[in-house]
């Protein structure tokens, strides 16, 4: 960023007239039916990038994916969504084509670095390469993994038919196990050349070089030296699932750290393709299964954004989704915070006290949805049911015991009382202690600028004193008249992030407040407007929906061809990408933070791996 | 002060302890009562909240969903006993997300043409996910979603297949894990008997639907003073986990006695069970001892 050029802060549509001129042959409209945005050469994408960044203020690169046209134009197309941080308002999307035998794209690391983990994404799951970019290998899959799984030509070892529903299912469904036909050990292809017997890890032997350590501590006995690599993970507690750190130590002081992941990876995108779009509804739960009922409601509103007037959401159900998303807020937070403290060392007496609260609201979301966790429960349209009218059991099991409670005045109660209760206390357990401040501030600290570069957002960004919030930056659902603060933190460091989520927590509590009287006035109101059949069909066209999900921004990019099933289904993961800085943030401090400071950027691996 | 807020913290953690001691000795002796129950897990408790599986369970609430079942027929049913209410049409096996149900549409043996009843039934329930999109999209509330939640086996590759026979079960089981629900969506069809059943009916000059057996117990879903109304817990519903003990039993014979009407009038919790005192209990549930920690083992 060397010219200071102040930002040209115009409207959408006379940003982009101005870009087509100022690239006249580079830059021009996308003009297929249903699609937003410019397409721009592929040669002078990082041009273009660096201009919108710093003439016109896009300065945060929200989502890359890559969309594989596969019989519709035969070409790759990379589609970026960049925003405005923090004022806010509508993305400029930019489109960047390129074959699909030799797919060659500029890469735009050097000016968003949030890039990074996408563009690695992007070429481990459709083959692209992106020219520049600095560390460009796989992230989800392994090496020894032959293909690019997302194209439209690749099949999956249990591949049956393209799309759902199955034909073998139904009228003459002989029933089987997909493992049978495909046993394990046979279901696996190398690539060319590929032997397991010779297989070293290509991001373990990247990272020794890039360490310059080039001598085997392990294997020469005699060699003393206090500089060595730790592998953090993948199997360890505290890396909150299956993630890996390949830290680089000088005696306990990180030098370098690099995140592998993929060890959850299942391919949920593929999996999404093959899905109707109602099948795709409980598959979303599966992503953060802490939020599901967040991530519900961001898929659900992108739909509607393509399904355009067909459907209308019921006010009741918009009340509902709101006091089921900021539910979902505390929950995670609860559990966030008390994990944290985990990893700091405090043994489960923080998160246990937490997850007491949180089985409360979960009580509720198991009697509205069915499932504590899987919800399920919001549709196209609108919710799945009304809330109950009582919170009641019948006994079924042996030992059973039974519970009966209305439902509005358990909310109420829980709003009101409990919630507060229970967040005053964890302030008053934790923020003071001396302890906890001198293990969390000043560390993995995260200035404003660098947040915004790495594309991080929920409160890791908002902890850098960034006051980006989508609830109000790009306002969804009933949102805009209900009144919140967007809570910033200005240093950005561990204490921040815990601090700030305590007052998040605080005014999702007090979004709930309000929503407990419209809960009360819209009593009978329809909650679904939508179609009530079970297979729809969606519009041709392409749709990016987002919503402030507990941990950062949930994006979903969805291409549909007009059919049953979604040609292509993106999710921009808040876990993901808000791991791009995590080497950064850990520089030069001691090797026992890392686990804190993983705590504090708050991932789940069904997410961050998808 | 340096420490105060370590002392501050450790205040916290000292009030949850004296308050787990004062609720312990709060329900002395009471512990197993169906109202402290309640109160231990209500949101005004404030000591400890744990349940002691599988000494004690929470019972699910009417919603939850587990695994698929298929609705049939009672047993004793005058007219139709143990006929299946699906269709076979196909709506589950097609909307379900991971695809895990397979049916064999029947054809009738003389005409070779379609008919209206599933001959195989196939559920996986390892694929499964319990989304219940196969209930709720069901037009002919002929799969509902399960509470039974304890399913381990020890035969992954065959056992975890259900088969028709395995996930039938009658309509009266349903109506006594989920009553609400099964009143709402009774009043929806209009009356007890299946949709189908009902056209016929009407097609023959009959009344549309038959009363049921059951039709006046779930209609209100008792806003009473709450659960010491409701079911008791200890010795509830044994014929389910028999029932899936014994794989491909034709259908759960167990609960297919006949409900004995109560001595003073008032309707059981559930078909067949007699009061003894104030409580209601299944006299035909295995009782099964409760082991205590710290014995054997």
């Amino acid at each position: 960023m060397t010219d200071q050029v102040l930002p040209q802060v115009t409207d959408l549509p006379s940003t982009i007239a101005a870009l087509k001129e100022r690239f006249p042959n580079a830059v021009k409209d996308d003009t297929r039916n249903g699609y937003e945005g410019v397409i721009v050469d592929a040669a002078s994408l990082p041009d273009f990038a660096r201009v919108i960044r710093d003439e016109y203020g896009f300065n945060y690169l929200s989502s890359l994916t890559a969309v594989d046209y596969l019989g519709h134009g035969d070409h790759l197309e990379v589609v970026y969504h960049a925003f405005r941080v923090p004022s806010g308002g509508k993305p400029l999307v930019f489109k960047a084509q390129t074959d699909r035998q030799d797919a060659v794209i500029p890469s735009l690391v050097s000016i968003y670095p949030g890039a990074d983990f996408q563009e690695r994404e992007a070429y481990d799951l459709y083959g692209i390469h992106f020219a520049g970019h600095p560390n460009l290998k796989r992230i989800l899959l392994w090496e020894g993994f032959e293909g690019h799984p997302m194209r439209k030509d690749y099949h999956e070892a249990y591949y049956e038919q393209e799309t759902k529903p199955f034909d073998t299912r139904w009228p003459g469904g002989h029933v089987f196990r997909g493992e049978e036909y495909n046993p394990f050990g046979h279901n696996v292809r190398y690539p060319a050349g590929f032997t397991l017997d010779d297989y070293k890890p290509q991001s373990e032997a990247d990272f020794q070089q890039s360490m310059a350590l080039g001598v085997d501590i392990m294997g020469d006995p005699a060699f003393r030296t206090d500089r060595l690599v730790v592998n953090l993970g993948p199997h360890h507690p505290s890396t909150h699932g299956v993630f890996r750190m390949m830290v680089a130590l000088t005696g306990e002081t990180i030098e370098s750290l690099e995140p592998v992941m993929g060890y959850l990876h299942r391919n949920h995108e593929k999996i999404g393709e093959r899905n109707t779009w109602y099948g795709n509804m409980p598959f979303t739960d599966r992503l953060d299964y802490i939020c599901s009922m967040c991530n519900n409601l961001a898929y659900a509103i992108t739909v509607e954004q393509m399904m355009g007037g067909q459907v209308s959401v019921p006010y009741r159900a918009e009340v509902i989704r709101v006091l089921m998303a900021e539910l979902t807020r505390i929950t995670n937070h609860l559990w966030s915070i008390g994990f944290l403290l985990n990893d700091l060392g405090a043994f489960f007496t923080p998160a246990l006290y937490a997850i007491q609260t949180r089985e409360y609201i979960l009580d509720f979301f198991e009697a509205t949805a069915g499932s504590r966790m899987m919800c399920n429960y919001m549709r196209i349209g609108g919710v799945f049911k009304d809330l109950p009218q009582r919170i009641r059991s019948e006994a079924a099991l042996i030992n059973d015991r039974v519970r009966d409670m209305d439902t509005l005045e358990y909310l109420e109660q829980l709003i009101n009382d409990r919630l507060p209760r229970s967040i005053d206390e964890l302030d008053e357990l934790l923020s003071e202690s001396e302890i906890i401040k001198s293990r969390c501030i000043g560390v993995g600290l995260l200035p404003a600028e660098m947040a915004i570069a790495y594309s991080a957002s929920g409160p890791l960004l908002r902890a850098s004193g960034v006051p980006y919030d989508i609830r109000r930056a790009n306002p969804y659902s009933i949102y805009p008249e209900l009144e919140f603060d967007i809570c910033t933190r200005p240093n950005g460091d561990i204490y921040d992030r815990y601090y700030l989520r305590l007052d998040e927590m605080r005014q999702s509590v007090r979004i709930l407040k309000q929503i407990l009287p419209r809960l009360k006035d819209t009593q009978g109101q329809p909650i679904f407007g939508g179609k009530t059949s079970y297979s729809i069909k969606v519009p041709a066209g392409e749709a990016y929906g987002f919503a402030e999900n507990p941990k950062g921004e949930l994006g979903f990019y969805l291409v549909s061809m007009g059919g049953g099933n979604p040609w292509r289904y993106h999710v921009r993961a808040p876990s993901f990408i808000n791991l791009t800085p995590l080497g950064e943030m850990c520089k030069g401090h001691k090797v026992a933070d890392v686990v804190a400071v993983l705590g504090s950027i708050d991932i789940v691996l069904g997410e961050t791996d998808r | 002060m340096y420490g105060s807020g370590i002392l501050k913290g450790l205040g916290v953690t000292f009030r949850h302890l004296i308050t787990t001691f004062i609720d312990d000795i709060q329900w002395l002796g009471r512990k197993r009562d169906v109202d402290v129950f309640q109160q231990k897990q209500s949101l005004a408790n404030r000591g400890l909240v744990t349940v002691e599986y599988p000494d004690e369970k929470l019972a699910v609430p009417e919603r939850f969903r587990f695994t698929p079942f298929l609705i049939t027929y009672n047993q004793d049913d005058p007219d139709y006993p143990g006929k299946d209410w699906c269709t076979s049409c196909g709506i589950c096996a097609k909307v379900c997300p991971p695809q895990c149900i397979w049916i064999v549409r029947g054809t009738d043996p003389k005409t070779g043409r379609p008919k209206p009843e599933p001959e195989q039934f196939y559920i996986d329930i390892d694929i499964c996910m319990n989304c219940g999109y196969c209930a709720e999209y069901c037009p002919f509330d002929a799969i509902k979603m399960d509470h039974n939640y304890e399913l381990a086996s020890y035969e992954r590759t065959s056992a975890h297949i259900h088969d028709k026979a395995r996930l039938s079960r009658e309509i009266r089981y349903w109506q006594s894990i989920a009553p609400t629900i099964a009143a709402e969506e009774e009043a929806a069809r209009g009356g007890y008997d299946h949709t189908d059943v009902q056209k016929a009916r009407k097609k023959a000059g009959l009344e549309p639907s038959r009363p049921g057996p059951y039709a006046a117990k779930p209609a209100e879903p008792e806003p009473a003073p709450a659960a010491v109304a409701v079911a008791e817990p200890p010795a509830a519903a044994a014929p389910q986990i028999e029932a899936s003990k014994t794989e491909s039993a034709p259908a759960p014979k167990a609960e297919a006695t006949p409900p004995a009407s109560a001595a003073d009038g008032e309707t059981p919790p559930h078909p067949g069970w007699v009061k003894r005192g104030k409580r209601w209990i299944d006299p035909n549930a295995k009782v099964e001892p409760v082991r205590r920690k710290g014995k054997g083992e």
